[in-house]
């Protein structure tokens, strides 16, 4: 006991006992909490710049920078600008068109993917096409263009013609001529490949949150696999399911190099879907981007700001959907 | 000695080697038929007989089910094969993917283009000439310069949603959420209008790096905060309850238990960006000389490499050449992945 003895008997003085955080950690709280706004502190920038550079021909445009659909510069002899019109309004119809095809294609695809990796593998093949198709979701977007315009195009040329011989009374996939090249459906295709791991990720994230005493009673009642998914997991994965879909059609909204590498990008409404001629916004700012000239370069950002404002609610109402259903269930 | 005799246990609800058998059976002879209804119908190739082979074995499958138990039994059938129908499709183009990446890419390599730049080369020159030294220093330096913006503020972000979960950690979840579904190419503009036009006048690495950090800190900020969650409470208890201050209970306990996690974040960060293209088209100006300076002057990468082999071109030679970066991209993707996946794999602490 010499340590005892060594030690002078200096009892610590009495402290107040406080919730009141020490200077330190009011400083560790200030910093984190600062840091934590820098998301919003972004967007906020994203949305107030795009909006500065915007305003001017977005002023002059006004409503018809979305409703009009003509994106021309005329210079005159001297090579000034004598005349400019901005309207989005065919690449926005071209957006949803590319993203639609997207989501019709690959969410079912998805859907049933995750069903198939939640309740039908096991062991160590369902460890191995969880990790493929999560590694499919880190793929860039370059790859899947390029994979899409060399690989995929031929199959789809044949699939699009295919469909135009047989469907082609519907004015969807009709055509004014046989160019069946470089169309919105095949971009629509690559997009929907891009998507389906997203999707199949997080409808396989909801359909592994099921509450598991909901399908054994399911079970124990006699159901089969079909009608336990019809009676428990799809009434509780809808909504999260239906989350998983806004999310990718905002990714199939926002994609551009994919697009602009697969799409014969064309500055023209184009609502047949087979004909090899379209575009969507942000392969419209990358291909004009180039050679703009200053006010040019302010319409693209009024685009920008369109393209950002559209995705942001896309993504907004899939987040809501999302955690409302996919956390609590109903 | 008395015989003991254990039960076995027993799965009756298995399925047994002869439903696999005939299973299997049923699907060959899809295959068979539909190899027939090729020959003697207007159907013709691999698209026509994957949709005869697919419909004609879920129709064999649905009789069987339907002869052998009930109409129950057979309708499951077809959820089955729906399903696994879908897992395929999805698989398809993956395999695809790495086969064409690889099959094409493997002619574009070779060991001078680690040493070589573009400047003595054009993308149509045969592929021994030039390289992509340029563009792997520059990706390599934005996504480093990317990585040291994204990280601190992708970190603050998690521990404000796990450590301090103050009042505006939903509205905050929303936003970070939101931040990820930014379309690539509005980043490019965000820079472009914030900084390039107005202060800067230049498009450089550095530019290129903001831009990518805007992709990369949601990724962090969310595989940060799942880390962070994982680290149990007890552990956060233990440290306040020694006497620690809740920054020291952070930087002391949490933060180096999450230490794996946090890598992960890292890595999964930098997998997410390092294919980027439209920002880097817009705002890294693009070069073919190995530029180590990000705040001066154009600068390659990666992405850009591939795009410009891939468009400029047009001969064998830059097809070669773009799929040859492509194969060098997807393999420091797969391995990153994978590393992330080992990490993450381990235990927490």
């Amino acid at each position: 006991m010499t340590l005892m003895e060594n030690q002078s008997a200096t009892i610590p003085a009495p402290r107040e006992i406080t919730t009141k955080p020490r200077v330190s950690d009011q400083i560790f709280r200030a910093v984190v909490t600062v840091g934590g706004m820098s998301s919003l502190i972004i967007l906020g920038l994203i949305a107030l710049f795009l909006s500065l550079k915007g305003i001017n021909v977005l002023r002059i445009e006004q409503l018809s920078f979305i409703t009009e659909s003509k994106w021309e510069v005329l210079q005159d002899a001297e090579g000034k600008i004598a005349e400019s019109t901005f309207g989005l309004a065919a690449m926005l119809i071209g957006t949803f068109l590319a993203a639609l095809i997207a989501v019709i294609v690959g969410v079912p695809i998805a859907v049933l993917s995750a069903l198939y990796l939640t309740f039908y593998a096991r062991g160590s093949a369902k460890k191995l096409l969880v990790s493929l198709i999560d590694l499919m979701a880190a793929f860039p977007s370059l790859l899947f263009g390029f994979w899409g315009f060399i690989v995929l195009m031929g199959s789809a040329e044949y699939w699009a013609k295919l469909l135009n011989k047989y469907l082609g009374f519907i004015p969807l996939f009709d055509v004014p001529a046989p160019i069946f090249e470089r169309s919105p459906f095949i971009a629509g295709l690559v997009l929907a490949i891009m998507i389906i791991p997203i999707v199949t990720a997080i409808s396989r994230e909801i359909f592994d949150q099921t509450p598991l005493d909901r399908i054994q009673a399911a079970y124990a009642l006699g159901a089969s696999k079909l009608s336990m998914i019809r009676a428990v997991v799809i009434p509780y994965g809808r909504g999260g399911v239906v989350g998983g879909a806004m999310l990718g059609l905002g990714r199939a909204m926002g994609e551009t190099v994919a697009v602009y590498t697969v799409l014969n990008v064309v500055y023209q409404i184009n609502w047949q879907i087979l004909f090899g001629a379209g575009g969507n916004v942000a392969s419209l700012i990358l291909l004009k981007f180039g050679e703009a000239g200053p006010q040019e370069v302010d319409a693209l950002m009024a685009a920008g700001l369109v393209l950002f404002l559209l995705t942001l609610i896309v993504n907004a109402i899939s987040d809501i959907l999302i955690n409302r259903f996919g956390r609590r269930g109903r | 000695m008395t015989q003991t005799t254990t039960p076995k246990p027993q799965t009756p609800w298995a399925v047994t080697i002869q439903q696999r058998l005939s299973t299997a059976g049923l699907i060959t002879l899809g295959a068979l038929l539909a190899g027939v209804a090729i020959k003697t119908t207007g159907l013709s190739g691999k698209l026509g007989f994957a949709a005869a082979f697919f419909f004609i074995s879920t129709l064999l499958i649905f009789i069987q089910q339907f002869r052998l138990r009930d109409l129950a039994a057979a309708k499951d059938s077809l959820l089955s094969s729906l399903a696994s129908l879908a897992i395929v499709l999805t698989l398809i183009p993956i395999i695809s993917i790495v086969a064409t990446v690889v099959g094409k890419g493997y002619k574009g390599i070779h060991f001078g283009m680690f040493t070589n730049d573009m400047t003595m080369a054009s993308v149509n020159d045969p592929v021994n000439a030039g390289g992509l030294l340029h563009a792997l220093v520059g990706t390599i330096l934005m996504v480093g310069g990317a990585l040291l913006v994204s990280f601190p503020i992708g970190l603050l972000t998690a521990l404000y949603l796990t450590e301090i979960r103050g009042k505006l950690a939903r509205p905050i979840k929303f936003l970070v959420q939101a931040m990820s579904g930014v379309p690539s190419i509005v980043a490019g503009l965000f820079i472009l209008s914030i900084l390039v036009i107005p202060v800067t006048q230049e498009l450089n690495g550095l530019m290129g790096s903001l831009a990518l950090s805007i992709l990369m800190i949601p990724t962090i900020a969310r595989t940060s905060e799942e880390m962070l969650l994982l680290i149990p409470n007890d552990l956060r208890e233990a440290g306040v309850a020694l006497g620690a201050t809740q920054w020291r209970t952070v930087s002391g306990v949490v933060v180096p238990a999450a230490k794996s996690g946090l890598v992960t974040a890292v890595i999964l960060g930098v997998a997410r960006i390092i294919g980027e293209t439209a920002p880097i088209l817009l705002v890294s100006g693009g070069a073919d000389a190995l530029n180590l300076n990000p705040t001066s002057g154009a600068m390659g990468s990666l992405p850009f490499y591939i795009w410009k082999a891939f468009l400029t071109g047009g001969t064998e030679e830059a097809y070669a050449r773009a799929w040859g970066g492509m194969l060098i991209l997807l393999i420091l993707i797969v391995v990153l992945f994978g590393l992330a996946r080992y990490l993450s794999g381990r235990k927490v602490g």
